[in-house]
């Protein structure tokens, strides 16, 4: 197939030498085809070179063109290729300029900084330090993604030790460290912080393994330490102290978050941590920080652009809350705001200043916040880009939201209480007001009583624009509640009109009908969630074969069985992960996959001990993870995940 | 869960079937087979009750959320004043320790020596609450998750001073504003 690319060959007028911009959109990435758009009004770079350019000409290229192109690149040294290298920050940006031909894949792999490994299991350390050697940030996800409902057993793998392991031996100057649903021990963190100088950065999303020992290391040893992120992970508390570690000499926090951790920490030193970093844009808490030390945090740091608070809990009659509701209004940056771990409604007013400049609220953790009170709340939030909220809210507060939130382009409803429902929860009647009043809205996840095709029907002409539609009943089998059809129409509509959608989660009951939707119109989806859903294996089929861009499928406890699974192998090369359990695939049928594709891992997850004993190819396997490698079956799975 | 406090309430929140006993014959999670139906509504009570079948899994939320949102575990704290007429000073409880009326009324007890104070008909003691409203309500009537959620304080009043007025918790005389 033919690679087309435009070049624009500018000159830099005072500097006097060539720089050619490669505008490169539109991709069509399947196999190692570039195809691009006749687009002249875009450019990669920063403005600065715009203003000083003159277009000299530019080239469309054939592929089998190539080498006279080839020999017109060759004028321009390999510096220059990596300058405009530069200015390709996505990695998928970059991936597509390394195959495009051999000088652009040595040229970019030497001048790669930030590498992004969406499977740890894909590629080996020592692999990837050698193609990339001059790498400074390192992105690295372990578990699938159905490890956070508690179906992957936890010490499924996952671990970061031997990356930091092989970083050290091959003298990776590593500055930054973010990693998804890892398993991260002590040792690992006090080797991450004792071998890298410059390391300024460390994200840790859903990861476990480690304990606030861990973060003492981190923060004694890290020097030039600019950025401590943790969301959302186990983290065990050893009562250390470690927020008292940050040394004195340590004033280059920018972004700070410890809302997951679950002891307490020395307020005193977390005051003068803040008080000498004056950079710091991001501080969260956890719920150990009460109200009248935010007061005294935020009166020192004013600069703040991103507040998660801990504990909102006061008398609002008191000093000290007053206090606060000044200190608040000095705030005139912050424009993300979460946290109220504990919250005492009552209290909320005091951040009614800010509230008119926020662009993101998450108050997905604060529990006892009534309807009212979010309704009040939120009613000064009209710049609002990004809200999470619980389903305590209810169809009526959503009505709020879309009259006030015009701006809004991301919406998450999480439940309040999935024990019993029926006391508060929202409705298709909220999703709808909210597509008919927010007209950015690009990414939902709802998680709703009932729902019905008409609503969807409507949401998808309301809204075409969705990236992410992630919808969740409670009750994950629920037909339409009016109709009581299954909500086939409802879904086919939303993936028919959102021709941009990548990501979609489903549930409620479905037939195979919903996924000849899915493969006819959903060809920019790249990843789908399925539960309960479909009636036989043509519907994983109408999935597989239709939707070109699949990277991620994932499915539990519906009725797919072998035949979907071994029609078409190759697919599951193109794709990072398949996730099936529950379903009908057997033992036999996988052995089948895993021995005809030896670029695949197919690991099976058995818990129960039966089946060591009778090693039956009939029987039905209960959990089953397949994904792409480049390096074989791992060496550290546990006893219960079988390589096959 | 469902206990009767001692105040004649009918706490609604129940694990159980309606009527007790039978079950869905689709919903065993013990199989491995396709789990089709998991909800029983009763429609004939006012308040819906759900009962879930427990799903590994289902809804999918994220275990970090449901361990730090919904078990309360490590939840909040909700201590509010206890006033008793003629007791010369206050105390104070944390509401979230008591998972309903009962374990509440006898937390009080305990506190201020008001035995008797859950008896319906007997009583020398009467509770009361101010809620967020600023109102003062007698305990007993609301479900206790809302109970909780907007009490601010607590009073223990002397059934002397309330003559005349009926106080048990089925009655929805509500509001009696008192001095405090």
């Amino acid at each position: 197939m033919d690679t087309y690319i435009n070049i624009y060959i500018e000159r830099e007028r005072d500097r006097g030498f060539g720089f050619f911009l490669t505008e490169l959109s539109d991709y069509n990435r399947s196999g190692s085809n570039l195809k691009v758009e006749d687009n002249p009004e875009l450019y990669f770079g920063p403005k600065i070179f715009r203003s000083s350019l003159h277009l000299i000409g530019s080239a469309r290229v054939k592929k089998d063109q190539m080498r006279s192109f080839q020999s017109m690149l060759n004028y321009f040294p390999e510096e220059v290729l990596e300058h405009v290298f530069d200015f390709l920050t996505s990695h998928r940006d970059r991936n597509a300029v390394s195959l495009v031909c051999k000088s652009w894949y040595a040229v970019e792999r030497f001048s790669r900084e930030k590498v992004f490994i969406g499977n740890c299991y894909a590629i080996s350390p020592d692999r990837l330090i050698a193609r990339f050697p001059r790498v400074r940030s390192l992105t690295l996800k372990g578990k699938p993604h159905f490890a956070d409902f508690n179906l992957v057993p936890h010490d499924w793998g996952g671990y970061v030790q031997p990356w930091i392991e092989s970083m050290v031996k091959g003298g990776v100057n590593l500055e930054e460290l973010r990693l998804k649903r890892m398993l991260v021990s002590d040792e690992s963190l006090e080797l991450l912080a004792n071998s890298f100088p410059n390391f300024k950065s460390l994200v840790l999303v859903s990861c476990e393994g480690f304990t606030t020992d861990g973060l003492a290391a981190i923060a004694s040893n890290c020097r030039f330490l600019r950025e401590l992120d943790l969301q959302e992970n186990e983290v065990e508390d050893r009562r250390g102290q470690w927020l008292s570690r940050f040394p004195d000499s340590c004033t280059s926090l920018v972004s700070l978050n410890f809302a997951c951790l679950k002891g307490e920490v020395n307020l005193a030193s977390l005051e003068r941590l803040v008080a000498r970093c004056c950079n710091l844009r991001s501080l969260r808490v956890n719920h150990a920080v009460p109200l009248d030390a935010l007061q005294r945090i935020l009166a020192q740091a004013p600069q703040l652009v991103d507040l998660g608070t801990g504990s909102f809990v006061h008398d609002p009659d008191s000093e000290s809350y007053n206090k606060l509701e000044t200190s608040m209004q000095k705030c005139t940056s912050i424009t993300s705001l979460s946290g109220f771990l504990d919250v005492t409604a009552r209290c909320l007013p005091a951040i009614y200043s800010i509230c008119r400049h926020l662009t993101t609220l998450n108050l997905s953790y604060a529990p006892g916040i009534y309807s009212d009170e979010l309704v009040k709340l939120i009613c000064h939030c009209n710049k609002l880009e990004r809200l999470l909220v619980l389903d305590t809210i209810g169809d009526k507060g959503l009505g709020v939201v879309a009259s006030t939130c015009k701006e809004l382009q991301e919406l998450r409803v999480f439940p309040s209480d999935i024990y019993v429902v029926g006391n508060a929860s929202v409705t298709e009647e909220g999703l709808v007001a909210i597509s008919a009043g927010c007209p950015k809205l690009n990414s939902i996840l709802y998680f709703c009583q009932q729902m019905t095709n008409a609503a969807l029907i409507t949401v998808a002409k309301n809204c075409p624009n969705f990236i992410r539609f992630r919808l969740c009943t409670l009750n994950p089998t629920v037909p339409d509640a009016v109709t009581m059809q299954p909500l086939d129409e409802g879904f086919g509509a939303i993936v028919k009109s959102c021709k941009g959608l990548k990501r979609l989660s489903v549930s409620g009951l479905l037939t195979d009908q919903v996924f000849l939707y899915f493969g006819r119109y959903a060809k920019q989806l790249e990843m789908l969630s399925i539960a309960f859903a479909g009636d036989s294996d043509k519907g994983m089929l109408y999935v597989l074969n239709g939707c070109k861009k699949l990277k991620k499928l994932e499915i539990r406890d519906s009725p797919f069985g072998n035949v979907a699974l071994l029609a078409d192998m190759g697919k599951y090369e193109t794709m990072r992960s398949l996730w099936m359990s529950s379903c009908e695939v057997t033992l036999g049928a996988c052995k089948t996959l895993a021995q005809k594709m030896p670029k695949l891992n197919v690991e099976i997850i058995n818990e129960s001990d039966q089946m060591e004993d009778s090693v039956d190819d009939k029987q039905k396997v209960e959990k089953m993870y397949l994904y792409r490698t480049l390096v074989g079956p791992r060496k550290d799975a546990p006893d219960f995940v079988w390589t096959l | 869960m469902a206990k009767d406090a001692g105040l004649g309430l009918e706490t609604e929140l129940t694990l159980a079937l309606p009527g007790g006993g039978g079950g869905d014959p689709n919903g065993s999670m013990e199989t491995k087979q396709k789990k089709r139906v998991f909800y029983e509504f009763s429609g004939e009570e006012s308040t819906k009750v759900a009962i879930k079948n427990q799903v590994v899994g289902w809804p999918p939320v994220c275990s970090y959320r449901l361990k730090n949102s919904f078990s309360g575990e490590e939840g909040t704290k909700i201590y509010v004043k206890v006033s008793m007429d003629g007791a010369p000073f206050l105390r104070k409880i944390d509401l979230s320790t008591h998972e309903d009326y009962s374990g509440l009324l006898m937390a009080l007890e305990k506190l201020f020596g008001c035995y008797g104070i859950g008896e319906r008909d007997n009583s020398e003691y009467i509770p009361i609450y101010e809620d967020k409203d600023g109102d003062w309500m007698l305990v007993g009537d609301v479900p206790w998750q809302m109970f909780s959620g907007s009490c601010k304080r607590l009073r223990i009043m002397k059934r002397l001073d309330a003559k005349g007025i009926k106080l048990h918790a089925e009655d929805l005389l509500k509001g009696i504003s008192m001095e405090a």
